[in-house]
């Protein structure tokens, strides 16, 4: 059983990162964007920041993806799956990136809404910078993660396959 | 089209500083002129040229310091070679000795006569009047090393710095002087070792003029520094123990070169040398022994070396008779700039000939103590040719940290000092170009406006200067309306001036352009109405409301506020206003969305009659609380559809509704040495409005004026990011504060009738390589290069870092531009361009060279609220003291070529400790001294919304003499006469209590009177008949009929007419309530909580040395 639960967290993991490699890259083309002028930063903050009020402005009814608090808790919940899953080594390598998480969002500029980023200090230049740079960091980290929970899973479900062939063979054996 | 035509209306003295200011070198760089600005057909552009071929002009050298002769038989001032021990001399013992006869009086007669002061200081010291500066005796003999002679510096040695990044540390406060805190004991005597010459008093030095444009670079130094009048002590009661101990360096003046003994007699010889260096700028030079006394300290070696034969030339003409000689040099010297090491004594001594630019002189900062400019700092010139410098803009509307761009980032780097622009875009100007065509010419590529510095291939072409494109001339461009000519695209008036204003097509409109609205939001609870505000501002907008800017469409509204809305229904056919209350503040609403803005002309009596009623109707109110979020809300509301100005007029904090706030300031921590909190927002509420707000093209201009916390650092989003402006009146009342109802009168009117620009965008381009890092000011930042200013007004500066990302190797020069798009008050789509052009320059020396000290000071105390508002106050104090370590000590190690000891800096960075310091002690980065938080944060505010030269007031103060005004230099404007007396430095040891001095801070005033002041002053200027007559509160000058009081009266209103603020005026005495601010302001001295001047110069070398 615990083997089936530790494949199944990777194989969730799996998927999930697959949704946070998409947001890395959307993250990255966002800041692109805005660096290279083709939005307006109010617009472009209130598309990253989540916002639970209701939009007035037509344009801004669109759903959109509000990106900075879903990645954050997917990637908060498959950390507490692996937890669950008791995946030590998978767990310490996810934990600094959910450290980073807790201290960039408890160090947010004053908001009333949730979110991280202030459309009146982000076009600074540096800020802009470390964003990028960090959308770009993120994106690598998922990558490579995608490709180790790949890896995770097949082998977890390798290791399972030949157990229950094992098991199979012994039942055909013994039966 | 010269650019004298910038003289503004309020800023003639600068502008005449910018238009004969300081040439570096104009004549070394001259390029053929007309064709394409050199940019094509020049060879790599050589800086060193600038320094080797040309002959200096001579307002470059009008005081200069260095002529080309050997340090021959010596005189008086020069300080022995190895200059070093002094500074860990305890300052303070010999003090008393040095200190001139306290009895003599200020004139210059008397002091001849005691030409031998006794050895023990007696009472005050005659501290140095401007008039004693200009025609009595220097007192103080200084030995510095000051004119360096070129040969300190390698303009083309570039060594990698090595940067000592030290934490503050004080230098030692705990050692200071005890002695000066009193009357110094007749019996304290000096030490031993170190008798102090007798003659420290030099009765007979010349006059030395007071050029009122000279170039910064003036020897200031070598006029010696007045006697410190300790013996004042007493006399400054509470102030006493904040004297500074600046005299140690003064005795080390004296210490340190017994040179200075032996010719310090009465006559000395080195006492003219002030007049020949003024003859010098003539290109008459002195005979040789006179021009010794500028000589630093050379180790002998050197001295040697750099012994050129003993002629009288004017370098220029040297340098003219050696052509050979100094031909080859740039070649010599420009391969990859050679290290020091690699340079012969020999080339030495050539590069000493040829002369380094005046900025580069190096200066001993710890033992030249007059380093101010009797006249304001004028800007530095760009190293460019005479023809580009013509076209230039005005350093008065646009100014760059460094006048020489470098080449690279790591260039920059390694100056370790801040690149960026600071700007005036909107300064109202006398002189503006205006064209009206049809087209705008503009590069396609990158949308420049085409400018003076654009290249023209051929008749048909033009390359833009900032990204190099190739475009093609509009045939309509070809004819020159001014000179109605054809063919000449050159010569019109968009490739003529830097700065001008085009009337804008269709396409440069979103919409039709807006009419001007002005929506005014007034606080009337109880507490408003006790301070009274209210029928000031009535009356200020009755008296000025034909003068509002506009035209027939203008629009106005009132809205008041306490705990509830009120709405004015001022519709044409009402018989009087009609006032409509909106209780709901939670979900607030328009009663009547039509009628509440209306036509000004068409209702203009109701609107009057509200602003008669206005006052009276809330006389009775007990109504305590504020809803201001609610009522910025709803004028919003209002005034969203158009688009305006909001001005809001807030007493207290607001505390009910939407945006309440708390009130976070405890008053004990006020002093607290340790950090500072709460600047920043408690909500963000006000940024949140002010964005919407900003979408909408309105601004929010703040009124602010409370005796309570009013949690500023929150309220002032609302116009920091919609482009208004904060105006804050502390302890404003009608009645107890008459100072600040006069500055909130004349700051309406000038509010109110000054001119205006609605929906309004700023671009700044700057050429390929460069790009902009962050903005400073009041605005919301749209893109990279876009600031959107919903309003946009004449006295809002901006300021702009900027960084090099791609190297500048084959560029010459580069080039900003800013372009303000606007609609005129009229309904007019305008923009306004401006345009400035730099050199590139490849070594360290030349970057150092074109610093621009008060653009880099304005600039890092801009970089210095963000770093405190993000970080923290004492990270933003250490980050500015550190901008002066890293870049002196880059200084030292990587431009200079020859060690000397002592605190060096280059002749135009000299000020930059000084003015750290000053910002270190400023209001707004203070610590120990209690400030209120709301002052703190206005004055953070300030200090990234002005101008830079209303900015530099209010970071070091102008200090002048008044009781010895004379029509001497004056300046004559309109046939008045407005005299310019020097300005000294901020130390009470300049201090007289025979005087009365005038402190100009900027947004304050404050006369000083001295407990011996003149009869003669305080009689024919103040009007009263003797010092305890004087008025305890005083803020007028009365108007009486002596020439003193008229030239008194003059220079005031000429400092204040040159403001767009008003500063209020104090007249204080010793026992003063407003004497403590007055002190605070007293820089260079000690403080309880701050390191006086010198004692931050011995911290700086603790840090550069280590």
């Amino acid at each position: 059983m615990a083997f089936t639960f530790a494949a199944f967290c990777y194989m969730l993991a799996l998927l999930l990162t697959a949704a946070l490699i998409f947001f890395a890259i959307w993250h990255i083309i966002a800041f692109d964007e805005l660096k290279t002028d083709y939005k307006n930063p109010i617009d472009q903050c209130n598309t990253l920041n989540p916002t639970i009020e209701k939009v007035k402005k037509i344009k801004r009814v669109k759903i959109a993806i509000k990106l900075v608090l879903p990645e954050y808790l997917i990637h908060f919940f498959f950390c507490v799956m692996f937890l669950c899953a008791a995946e030590w080594l998978t767990l310490v390598l996810n934990l600094p990136l959910l450290a980073y998480h807790v201290w960039r969002y408890t160090s947010r500029p004053v908001m009333s809404c949730p979110g991280l980023y202030d459309p009146t200090t982000i076009m600074n230049a540096d800020i802009l910078a470390y964003c990028q740079k960090e959308g770009w960091c993120k994106l690598a980290f998922y990558l490579l993660s995608f490709f180790y929970y790949l890896y995770g899973y097949t082998a977890f479900s390798a290791i399972c396959l030949t157990l229950k062939i094992m098991q199979y063979l012994e039942n055909i054996h013994t039966f | 089209m010269s650019t004298a035509g910038f003289n503004s209306q309020n800023g003639t003295g600068t502008g005449q500083t910018y238009t004969n200011g300081p040439s570096q070198n104009p004549v070394a760089l001259q390029q053929p002129p007309g064709v394409g600005y050199g940019m094509n057909h020049q060879p790599a552009y050589n800086p060193m040229q600038t320094k080797v071929l040309g002959p200096p002009s001579p307002a470059l050298y009008a005081s200069g310091p260095y002529q080309p002769v050997p340090p021959g038989p010596q005189l008086g001032s020069y300080p022995p070679p190895p200059a070093q021990p002094l500074l860990t001399r305890p300052p303070i013992g010999v003090l008393p000795s040095h200190t001139p006869p306290q009895s003599a009086s200020p004139g210059p007669g008397p002091r001849q006569a005691q030409a031998t002061p006794p050895a023990q200081a007696t009472p005050p010291p005659p501290a140095v009047t401007s008039t004693s500066y200009y025609t009595g005796p220097p007192a103080w003999q200084y030995a510095a090393p000051r004119g360096p002679a070129p040969n300190h510096v390698n303009p083309a040695a570039a060594a990698p710095p090595h940067m000592s990044h030290g934490s503050a540390q004080p230098p030692g406060p705990g050692a200071p002087p005890t002695s000066i805190h009193g009357y110094p004991q007749p019996g304290t005597a000096p030490p031993p070792m170190n008798p102090p010459p007798p003659h420290t008093y030099q009765p007979n030095r010349p006059a030395y003029g007071p050029p009122p444009t000279a170039p910064p670079a003036g020897p200031p130094g070598a006029t010696g520094t007045p006697p410190p009048p300790k013996v004042d002590a007493q006399s400054w009661g509470a102030a006493s123990s904040a004297r500074p101990p600046t005299e140690p360096d003064t005795q080390e003046g004296d210490v340190e070169c017994p040179g200075d003994v032996a010719g310090n007699g009465p006559q000395a010889p080195n006492s003219y040398n002030h007049v020949d260096n003024r003859m010098a700028g003539a290109a008459q030079p002195g005979p040789p022994g006179r021009h010794l006394g500028h000589y630093p300290s050379l180790p002998p070696g050197y001295q040697n070396t750099l012994a050129p034969p003993p002629s009288s030339l004017h370098p220029a003409l040297q340098a003219a008779t050696q052509p050979y000689i100094q031909g080859p040099q740039p070649y010599q010297q420009q391969p990859g700039g050679p290290g020091p090491d690699q340079l012969s004594p020999s080339m030495a001594a050539m590069s000493l000939q040829s002369g380094t630019p005046e900025a580069l002189r190096v200066v001993n900062l710890l033992q030249e103590r007059n380093l101010l400019p009797p006249a304001p700092v004028p800007a530095p010139t760009p190293c460019l040719t005479q023809d580009l410098q013509k076209l230039n803009c005005s350093p008065e509307v646009f100014r760059c940290t460094l006048t020489s761009i470098p080449q690279t980032q790591s260039l920059l780097n390694k100056a370790k000092l801040p690149l960026g622009l600071l700007l005036h875009p909107f300064k109202d100007l006398s002189q503006l170009p205006v064209v009206t065509s049809s087209t705008i010419v503009r590069c396609r590529s990158c949308r420049t406006y085409i400018n003076p510095f654009v290249s023209f291939l051929d008749q048909r072409r033009w390359k833009c200067n900032l990204c190099y494109r190739v475009n093609d001339v509009p045939e309509e461009f070809m004819y020159n309306p001014v000179s109605r000519s054809y063919g000449e695209p050159h010569k019109r008036p968009e490739v003529q001036n830097a700065t001008i204003e085009f009337i804008a097509p269709s396409e440069y409109m979103l919409r039709p352009p807006q009419p001007a609205v002005y929506l005014f939001v007034l606080d009337v609870s109880h507490n408003a109405v006790e301070t009274g505000y209210l029928s000031v501002f009535c009356q200020s907008l009755l008296d000025n409301i034909n003068a509002l800017p506009g035209d027939s469409r203008t629009k106005v509204g009132f809205i008041t506020f306490d705990s509830t809305i009120h709405f004015y229904n001022l519709q044409e056919g009402l018989s009087q206003p009609q006032m409509l209350i909106v209780s709901d503040i939670e979900d607030i609403f328009l009663p009547t969305p039509d009628s509440l803005l209306v036509n000004l002309n068409e209702c203009k009596e109701l609107v009057q009659d509200l602003l008669k009623s206005l006052p009276n109707l809330f006389e009775k109110t007990m109504e305590t609380q504020s809803a201001l979020g609610s009522a910025l809300q709803a004028a919003f509301k209002l005034l969203s559809p158009t688009g305006g100005r909001m001005s809001v007029f807030q007493t207290q904090l607001p505390n009910l509704g939407v945006g309440a706030l708390q009130s976070r300031e405890d008053p004990n921590q006020r002093a607290s040495a340790k950090d500072v909190q709460h600047l920043s927002p408690a909500t963000d509420f006000y940024k949140k409005l002010a964005l919407d707000c900003s979408g909408q093209q309105v601004a929010v201009d703040l009124f602010l004026l409370s005796a309570q916390y009013c949690d500023l650092a929150s309220l002032g989003c609302i116009s920091r990011f919609s482009a208004g402006s904060v105006y804050y009146y502390p302890s404003y009342h009608h009645q107890h504060n008459p100072a600040q109802v006069e500055r909130f009168q004349r700051d309406l009117k000038r509010y109110l009738t000054r001119k205006i620009g609605f929906e309004a965008v700023m671009r700044i381009r700057c050429t390929k390589g460069l790009s902009i890092h962050t903005f400073h000011g009041n605005f919301f930042v749209r893109s990279t290069d876009l600031l959107s200013l919903p309003n946009v007004n004449p006295d809002a500066g901006f300021a702009v870092q900027m960084s090099i990302e791609e190297n500048l190797d084959d560029m010459q020069v580069v080039s900003f531009q800013a372009a303000l798009l606007y609609t005129s008050s009229k309904g007019e789509r305008r923009i306004r361009v401006h345009t400035m052009c730099l050199p590139v320059v490849s070594s360290l020396s030349d970057v150092f060279a074109g610093a621009d000290v008060q653009a880099v000071t304005g600039l890092l105390a801009c970089m210095a609220v963000d770093r405190s508002v993000t970080s923290s106050l004492s990270d933003a104090r250490d980050a500015m003291t550190n901008a002066a370590i890293d870049s002196l000590s880059s200084y030292r190690q990587s431009a200079l070529t020859i060690q000397q000891p002592g605190l060096l800096a280059p002749a135009c960075l000299r000020l930059f400790p000084l003015y750290i310091l000053a910002l270190l002690k400023q209001k707004a980065f203070r610590t120990g001294t209690s400030t209120r938080l709301d002052e703190r944060v206005f004055a953070m505010y300030q200090l990234k919304y002005q101008p830079l030269a209303f900015a530099m007031l209010m970071i070091h103060p102008a200090l002048y003499r008044l009781d010895d005004l004379s029509d001497e230099g004056a300046l004559n404007i309109n046939e008045r006469t407005i005299p310019q007396p020097r300005v000294l430095q901020l130390s009470v040891e300049k201090l007289s209590r025979e005087g009365a001095f005038l402190m100009d801070a900027g947004l304050v005033m404050y006369l000083w009177i001295g407990r011996n002041c003149h009869q003669n002053f305080l009689s024919q200027v103040l009007g009263v008949s003797s010092y305890a007559a004087v008025p305890e509160k005083l803020c007028l000058l009365p108007e009486l009929d002596t020439a003193e009081s008229q030239r008194t009266r003059a220079l005031v209103s000429w400092l204040r007419d040159q403001r767009p603020f008003f500063p209020s005026l104090h007249i204080i005495r010793d026992e003063s309530q407003l004497k403590p601010h007055f002190m605070q302001n007293m820089i260079e001295d000690r403080t309880e909580s701050a390191l006086s001047y010198y004692e931050f110069l011995l911290h700086l070398q603790q840090q550069i040395s280590k």
